[in-house]
């Protein structure tokens, strides 16, 4: 027992004496078991050997290592809210959720807390109005932006009109699903194609009535709101239906490559949108191979890499990195706080040169961050699979959204949120 | 007749063919609760780990392959053969045989004259334990299941049947992997019943799923029986993970599979064979008719999932044992 009380003292002298480690502490909310894991493996992926990369080859950021967190959420919005209380106090700079249900939850403890969160391409979309919403980030673009996005796709192919077309939105009966039914009403309304909405419950192991009814309606298109096995089997009953894949679009969580690689040869010439462009050559990937892979520090077996989601990953990392980065040259402190970070991520400025130094050129869309803009450019690619190749081909250069429709619904949104809450809008 | 008329036979056909798929995955439970008495949590999760296994033998994947690259430092993940889809099957049921084998030896045995919650209980334990081992031996990543089964709809129906209806009317429209389905069950379902009638193992098992205690008393092993139960378990639940783990890709969300066997097994009961043959038809007709006729026309749709537990509770009011369960007599 004497023994025991010594070691205990012995320990506690240590913990107490132990200098503060000067981080950059990043939390990567993952997702590497249950349902969802094929999704969030790649992604936290590519998330950490960028970080892991910048440590090695740059010594991290602005002289600064970044000490990343990984903590497991299994897609589970109590886990994800757990482990984001179990981080926060370890000096978190930004949280990543990569879940839409986790986002909500952690929307009004993040704002309480200080600690920006950025919620790239999911989340609730009108966060994007950072005079209400101060502490998130919805940059580059928001699942709004997406919807419209893929309309203003159709209108290019369709000669400008898409008057008297049907469009069916097969979605995942969940807020995440249910997110661009709004913008596709009101984008209905001025583009004049009827819209038909069909509801697939979680976790979308069965379609078979959703599709039975497409095969009966036969829209002109069918767009999906889909994730995890939801993807898969929608793909593969399009097929079995014989729908034209060339008319079925997905959105960006739903063009990965383990979305159409069950359906093989079937699901070619599938569409889906994608927030970044997807290319294996980009020299950053030499740079994670040397100075990670190579040295055995590589976040996963390696395999993902070039992968739609790997990329999508490493690329929410290089934002982070330099919301960092600016945010050190804002207040010319390279230890900063959470509440530098979301300064550095509201000053946020990505050009063509930026993403030159990342060694990815043009992996997104140029963008600026401001107070009253935290969605960024609202742009997206649309992208084909060509099963023959394995391999997703980007069809477009970056498409706008249309932000008459979608900034109103944004204000219209917001607004009504502040309201609610008692949020005094206002970017100062 | 009327198109929608003619849709709506369709959408009961289809949800016949996915009743089937339902009842292979309720066949496993009511194999395992009629000889033990145990519900078995796990036996989605079996659905999954025999797919991924049937894949990874199939693929020539390297098990715990991430392990050994951890540990050794290697970068080994394919043996570089490919096994054809039979012989691959034939491995796997022997994995399925050595994991009943194994779930006999170290979860059953120790737990004889338990409380049935608590065998419930093992087999959560035994659900979670098996998911991440299923993860640890063969990874997370989705994998494609080809063993050659055909899907998509069937032409030769389509065009045979399009004149019954209008303009508005494609045929009707039946999946050739749910048609394979339904040959699959029907064979299973017959091999079982012989099995269980004509066979010296088959009788014991019956006699064990009687009474317990008259079986031991005869001389029939209890432990064997676990065994072969558990292994005939294992196979249907490797039937079903083939059926609906070639529409998905083999991930773990297949385990979600026995979510929708809950409804059969209360509408059919939990020791029937033909109950969850005919349960899964009920159940899956049900559902795929209350969302043509009412789900998606006025309730917004999805209504599925929740629908079929309806409909085996309204069985359940009027017979709690199911439709094919044994009947409840106490006597004082």
């Amino acid at each position: 027992m004497k023994r025991l009380k010594i070691a205990s003292l012995a320990l506690a002298g240590m913990m107490a004496s132990a200098p503060v480690m000067a981080d950059l502490v990043i939390p990567d909310l993952s997702y590497r078991t249950g349902p969802y894991a094929a999704g969030g493996i790649p992604f936290s992926d590519g998330y950490q050997d960028y970080f892991a990369m910048l440590n090695a080859r740059d010594g991290g950021i602005g002289g600064e290592e970044v000490r990343l967190i990984e903590c497991e959420t299994g897609y589970n919005t109590e886990k994800g809210v757990e482990c984001y209380e179990a981080t926060k106090g370890e000096g978190a700079l930004v949280y990543q959720p990569l879940s839409t249900g986790i986002t909500y939850q952690l929307i009004p403890k993040a704002t309480a807390d200080g600690i920006p969160l950025h919620t790239m391409g999911y989340g609730r979309t009108s966060a994007a109005n950072g005079a209400v919403f101060r502490n998130v980030f919805n940059y580059p673009a928001n699942y709004w932006d997406g919807a419209s996005v893929i309309v203003n796709h159709l209108l290019n192919e369709n000669g400008g009109s898409l008057d008297g077309k049907t469009l069916a939105l097969i979605y995942h009966n969940s807020a995440y699903g249910k997110e661009p039914i709004r913008t596709l009403e009101e984008l209905s309304k001025k583009h004049g194609f009827s819209l038909t909405t069909i509801a697939v419950d979680h976790p979308g192991q069965e379609q078979k009535s959703q599709w039975l009814q497409i095969r009966r309606e036969r829209p002109d298109f069918v767009v999906m709101w889909g994730w995890g096995v939801m993807n898969q089997v929608a793909v593969q009953e399009a097929a079995n239906i014989r729908f034209p894949m060339e008319n079925f679009y997905g959105n960006w969580w739903a063009g990965a490559e383990h979305d159409v690689t069950p359906a093989g040869a079937a699901a070619e010439g599938y569409k889906s949108l994608n927030m970044n462009r997807i290319d294996p050559d980009l020299p950053v990937f030499a740079d994670i191979k040397t100075h990670v892979h190579d040295a055995g520090n590589a976040a996963g077996d390696g395999s993902n890499v070039g992968s739609v989601l790997y990329t999508r990953g490493m690329y929410a990392a290089m934002l982070a990195a330099e919301a960092i980065k600016t945010a050190q040259e804002m207040h010319g402190e390279s230890d900063i706080t959470p509440a530098m970070m979301r300064d550095g991520m509201e000053a946020l400025k990505v050009s063509a040169a930026t993403m030159e130094g990342w060694g990815a050129p043009a992996i997104g869309p140029e963008f600026d961050v401001s107070c009253a803009d935290h969605g960024g450019s609202g742009m997206g690619i649309v992208q084909q699979w060509n099963a023959g190749d394995g391999k997703w081909v980007a069809l477009t250069d970056y498409i706008e959204s249309d932000a008459e429709v979608i900034d109103a619904l944004v204000v219209e949104d917001s607004e009504a949120f502040a309201a609610e809450n008692g949020i005094e809008a206002g970017c100062n | 007749m009327p198109d929608q008329l003619l849709y709506g036979i369709e959408a009961a056909v289809n949800g016949l063919m996915a009743g089937v798929l339902y009842a292979l995955v309720a066949l496993g439970f009511v194999l395992i609760f009629k000889s033990s008495g145990i519900f078995n949590y796990a036996q989605g999760v079996f659905a999954l780990f025999s797919a991924l296994t049937l894949v990874g033998i199939m693929e020539g994947q390297v098990p715990f392959a991430h392990l050994i690259n951890s540990i050794f430092g290697t970068e080994v993940h394919h043996f570089g053969w490919h096994v054809p889809a039979v012989l691959a099957i034939a491995f796997t049921v022997l994995v399925m045989v050595g994991l009943a084998i194994l779930v006999e030896r170290y979860i059953l045995r120790h737990l004889v004259n338990q409380p049935d919650i608590i065998l419930f209980m093992a087999t959560i334990g035994l659900a979670y334990f098996m998911e991440g081992f299923g993860d640890l031996m063969w990874g997370s990543d989705i994998k494609t299941l080809d063993i050659g089964i055909p899907q998509g709809g069937s032409f030769w129906i389509e065009e045979n049947t399009a004149w019954l209806g209008g303009e508005g009317f494609y045929g009707f429209f039946i999946d050739r992997l749910d048609i394979v389905a339904a040959c699959v069950a029907a064979v299973l379902v017959v091999g079982l019943t012989l099995f269980s009638q004509y066979t010296k193992q088959g009788r014991a098992l019956r006699a064990v799923a009687d009474d317990h205690q008259a079986a031991l008393s005869v001389g029939i092993s209890l432990r064997f029986i676990w065994v072969l139960v558990w292994s005939i378990a294992g196979v249907v639940a490797l039937v079903a993970g083939i059926m609906w783990g070639s529409k998905s890709g083999v991930q773990f969300s297949l385990s979600l599979i026995a979510l929708k066997a809950l409804p059969v097994l209360m509408l059919g009961g939990f020791t029937s064979i033909p109950g969850a043959i005919v349960g899964g038809l009920i159940i899956g007709m049900g559902e795929k008719l209350f969302e043509f006729a009412i789900g998606a026309p006025f309730l917004g749709g999805a209504t599925e999932n929740w629908f079929a537990y309806v409909l085996a509770l309204l069985f359940l009011v009027f017979r709690p044992q199911g439709l094919f369960g044994e009947k409840i007599i106490e006597r004082v």
